[in-house]
């Protein structure tokens, strides 16, 4: 699998806004067996001092990968889903995603290389609010694994 | 420093439960037939639900659910989760790294499924606990 190394550096245009629900922060907590009650209870997460509920560390994945989908499914860069293997993934936090937030994406293409026949594409998400705060960073590196 | 080992049990139910609330319907994770045509053993457990347990090992050792300021890791092998009751088991150990004088805490993380390790390169950094 061959990527065109010529989108290293560019960057999409801002996703639609998406709004951090309380009870989906409560049923991806459930999901991951998160019992603290600041994934539950928004007194509990008050008393830590964030508006609402507080999303797991991974809960972003729910975002960009939704996002993300701007990339892979980009037909000038075209990868092929069903040969994708998840190789990397980091979040780099400046606070927790907490319920209320209205987050925007903007990926941007970090790295693209083709080694022994495999394709490797490296994306950073950066996550903010529709007001510009920034949240969080995420970057994901995937596998596009070549005909065999 | 050593950590204190934690560990997690993976059913099917629990990656059905997963696929659902992340909106991950990759069906390796729920299909055998899917997963076995593909050339894996069997039903693997989504990379991003092994990392969520991982991260719920590194909250539960900063004792807030808040405290994680960078965490990244690297799948290296497939967690299969057989069709049975009993699942499987992962097991996350870590050891600190470094304490800053900024208030941070940084990790080096293992998680291995049955004595393999399934993640390389896992590290967080946490705000360091009050008692630390």
């Amino acid at each position: 699998m061959s990527l065109d190394p010529s989108f290293v550096g560019r960057t999409y245009p801002p996703t639609a806004p998406y709004q951090v629900g309380r009870e989906k922060i409560r049923e991806f907590a459930t999901a991951v067996g998160a019992t603290d009650p600041a994934h539950h209870d928004p007194e509990a997460a008050r008393a830590l001092g964030h508006p609402d509920v507080v999303a797991p560390p991974t809960f972003p994945v729910v975002i960009t990968m939704a996002a993300s989908r701007q990339i892979v499914e980009d037909p000038a860069l075209g990868v092929d889903y069903s040969r994708v293997v998840h190789g990397d993934q980091r979040f780099g936090y400046t606070r927790p995603v907490v319920a209320g937030d209205e987050l925007v994406c903007v990926n941007t293409i970090e790295d693209v290389t083709t080694r022994g026949g495999h394709g490797f594409l490296t994306t950073r998400t950066d996550v903010s609010t529709t007001a510009g705060e920034p949240v969080v960073a995420v970057w994901s590196k995937i596998v596009v694994r070549g005909e065999a | 420093m050593e950590l204190p080992t934690q560990t997690f049990r993976i059913t099917r139910a629990d990656l059905v439960r997963y696929a659902g609330a992340s909106g991950d319907f990759n069906p390796i994770h729920w299909s055998d037939r899917t997963a076995t045509k593909v050339g894996l053993p069997g039903v693997i457990a989504h990379g991003m639900f092994t990392m969520a347990l991982v991260g719920r090992a590194v909250t539960t050792w900063a004792g807030a659910p808040d405290a994680v300021v960078d965490f990244g890791v690297r799948f290296t092998r497939p967690v299969v989760v057989p069709d049975d009751d009993q699942g499987t088991e992962i097991e996350v150990n870590a050891v600190v790294k470094e304490v800053t004088e900024e208030g941070l805490t940084r990790l080096d993380v293992t998680a291995t499924c049955l004595g393999d390790k399934v993640l390389s390169q896992a590290r967080a950094t946490v705000r360091t606990p009050a008692d630390r």
